[in-house]
């Protein structure tokens, strides 16, 4: 046999697997014609799925953003006992099945979960409400964020901290004007991680909290839904969703090659 | 000022009137950074004393931790840790937060143009030379009036050229500041340039402390004698004739020194490279140097106007001649020759570690 066999096991791998995962994408604009697309769209179904999921993905990273960049500046800047076992717990969501998620968010907040009394008491309904399409939003995908700013925290140098320190700045100046600027590029590809993830939820937010148009039904949940009865406009729904997240992709590429060059590291996607 | 650190291998106290600055030379891992670190409140001692200007900023004994922004220490950083994502006025800026917001940009600028830096108040810090980036790290750290002036080996990244100008920037600088000044190298020259005073830290204990000159001169240590750009040779003393103190070295033959040696026994024996004469290795014993010892050349290097030859004479030893010399001698590695010096050039100092 000839010595150049095992490139072409190489090349022949590598075709295989390009074309074993764009097909199903190129397919669904193929299938769905621009006509047939446009006209989809005009669903009040699928419009109302995608402006539940453009409010509440907006929302959910608005609190991940707030919590979870303190959260991760801690984390990346300060040794205690027990920071490894935290950064653990706090990328669990990451490994639980979206269905597991589900079930964990009732039996937390649901009506008879640990702090459904506490909840209720709060006024605050969750269950086949908006508010629970977000609390579920929130649970997958904060450790995409929370994760990739860490990596980018600890990318700062520290000596840059001190410096601001001995130049007159608190530690919470320091934090806004050096630290966050410093490690922009890895929050906003954490960002755009974490957004991407919200957009694709869909077992945790239909255990938790159901999917009732314009209430709970975010983009995929209409999708399945549609799926049985006009697969037109579920492939035209799909065909939105794969450009956003496409479109995602390549803000996390483009800022993670903008680190890249600084000589600062970002972490693996899981 | 006046500091008393403690950690686990640290064990110092400093003091320096404002205006003078203060060096304190070591090797690498002695705990330098770290005294400046404390200083700055970057670091917290386990126990200790740190005060400035009659204001205490740390004390375990009273509970006392002013934190770095309440200190206020301007500190260039030994890499500067210049803020990347800002420009050059904007780093001078950070630190002028007591100037109203509008005439920041002014006041930087203008500080900028005192420093050399006019014209590169939009500049990254990564465009800049290595000059310009510790001229920018002054100006920070001068910008907003510091109470003390800290220096992570100043100038080890600049290049031989930028060197001298930056000494004489450093120490009128410093003068002007009107504050105290410590700076940390292991590299002794850069201390003597710089500094009016010279502490030697060693395994964080401070082992030697006086003006750069009298360091030179009178070793108290091996290490302090090695630092200074002495030639250490280890070796057994006795009491000899005369007063003088005789030295049977480690590598064979002996050096008499002028010294007395208070510890008898295993001891080091420091000259100065200048102080060590070459002369052919059959030459008639003339004239009245004590010391001399027959040598073998490993290597010649010329430095500036001198000449410096590695020896082998049982025990490494450096001569310092002229250019003249190495002609006569004909000094080439593998060369013979016979090391001369004076036993009043010759220092005895105790053995330590070092």
């Amino acid at each position: 046999m000839s010595r150049r066999w095992f490139p072409a096991v190489l090349v022949a791998a590598l075709v295989l697997a390009v074309a074993f995962l764009t097909l199903p994408i190129a397919a669904i604009f193929l299938e769905a014609g621009p006509g047939e697309l446009l006209d989809s769209l005009g669903d009040d179904q699928a419009i109302d799925a995608l402006r539940l999921s453009l409010i509440t993905t907006s929302i959910a990273l608005a609190i991940i953003l707030l919590v979870g960049t303190p959260a991760a500046y801690l984390l990346a800047t300060r040794s205690f006992r027990g920071r490894d076992a935290v950064t653990t717990l706090v990328e669990l969501p990451l490994v639980v099945p979206p269905a597991v998620a589900g079930i964990g968010l009732l039996a937390a907040f649901g009506p008879s979960g640990l702090l459904g009394g506490a909840v209720e008491d709060a006024g605050v309904r969750l269950v086949f409400e908006t508010a629970g399409v977000i609390v579920a939003l929130v649970f997958v995908a904060s450790p995409f964020y929370v994760r990739q700013a860490q990596a980018a925290f600890q990318a700062v140098d520290p000596t840059w901290l001190g410096a601001s320190r001995t130049l007159g700045a608190s530690e919470a100046r320091t934090f806004a004007r050096v630290a966050i600027p410093a490690a922009a590029p890895g929050l906003a590809a954490g960002m755009a991680l974490a957004w991407g993830r919200a957009l694709g939820e869909f077992g945790a937010t239909l255990v938790f909290a159901g999917s009732f148009q314009g209430v709970t039904q975010t983009a995929p949940l209409a999708i399945v839904e549609l799926f049985g009865s006009d697969f037109d406009a579920a492939l035209a729904l799909s065909a939105v969703l794969v450009a956003v997240s496409a479109a995602l992709l390549a803000t996390v590429k483009l800022f993670t090659r903008g680190r890249e060059r600084r000589g600062a590291g970002v972490a693996g996607l899981a | 000022m006046d500091t008393t650190l403690r950690d686990l291998n640290l064990r110092v106290e400093l003091s320096v009137q404002a205006g003078r600055t203060l060096a304190i030379v070591g090797p690498s891992g002695a705990g330098k950074t770290s005294v400046l670190r404390a200083v700055a409140g970057l670091m917290r001692p386990r126990e200790g004393r740190v005060s400035c200007a009659g204001r205490t900023w740390f004390d375990t004994a009273a509970g006392v931790d002013e934190p770095p922004e309440v200190r206020r220490c301007g500190y260039v950083f030994q890499d500067y840790a210049l803020f990347g994502h800002m420009s050059a006025w904007r780093n001078v800026a950070y630190g002028l937060r007591d100037v109203p917001r509008s005439e920041r940009h002014a006041a930087s600028t203008a500080l900028l143009g005192r420093f050399g830096l006019a014209g590169l108040a939009d500049a990254r810090p990564a465009t800049l030379s290595g000059g310009e980036r510790q001229r920018l790290a002054l100006a920070r750290a001068l910008a907003s009036g510091p109470r003390a002036l800290l220096l992570d080996e100043p100038l080890s990244a600049l290049d031989a050229s930028t060197r001298a100008r930056s000494v004489r920037e450093l120490r009128s600088l410093a003068e002007e500041a009107a504050v105290p000044a410590v700076l940390v190298t292991h590299d002794f020259e850069e201390a003597s340039a710089l500094a009016d005073e010279v502490a030697v830290i060693e395994d964080g204990r401070i082992v030697q402390q006086g003006d750069p000159d009298s360091l030179a001169a009178e070793p108290a240590s091996a290490f302090v004698a090695d630092l200074t750009g002495s030639v250490v040779l280890t070796g057994r003393a006795s009491a000899g004739a005369g007063g003088v103190t005789e030295v049977a070295l480690d590598g064979g033959g002996i050096a008499s020194s002028t010294d007395a040696a208070a510890p008898t026994g295993q001891v080091a024996v420091a000259v100065h490279p200048w102080e060590v004469a070459l002369e052919p290795a059959d030459a008639a014993v003339e004239g009245s140097p004590r010391n001399r010892l027959p040598a073998t050349v490993r290597s010649v290097t010329a430095v500036g106007n001198r000449v410096r030859v590695g020896l082998d004479a049982g025990q490494p030893l450096v001569a310092e001649v002229t250019p003249a010399a190495r002609e006569e001698l004909g000094l080439r590695p593998g060369a013979r020759v016979t090391a001369v010096w004076k036993a009043s050039a010759t220092r005895i100092v105790s053995r330590g570690d070092g």
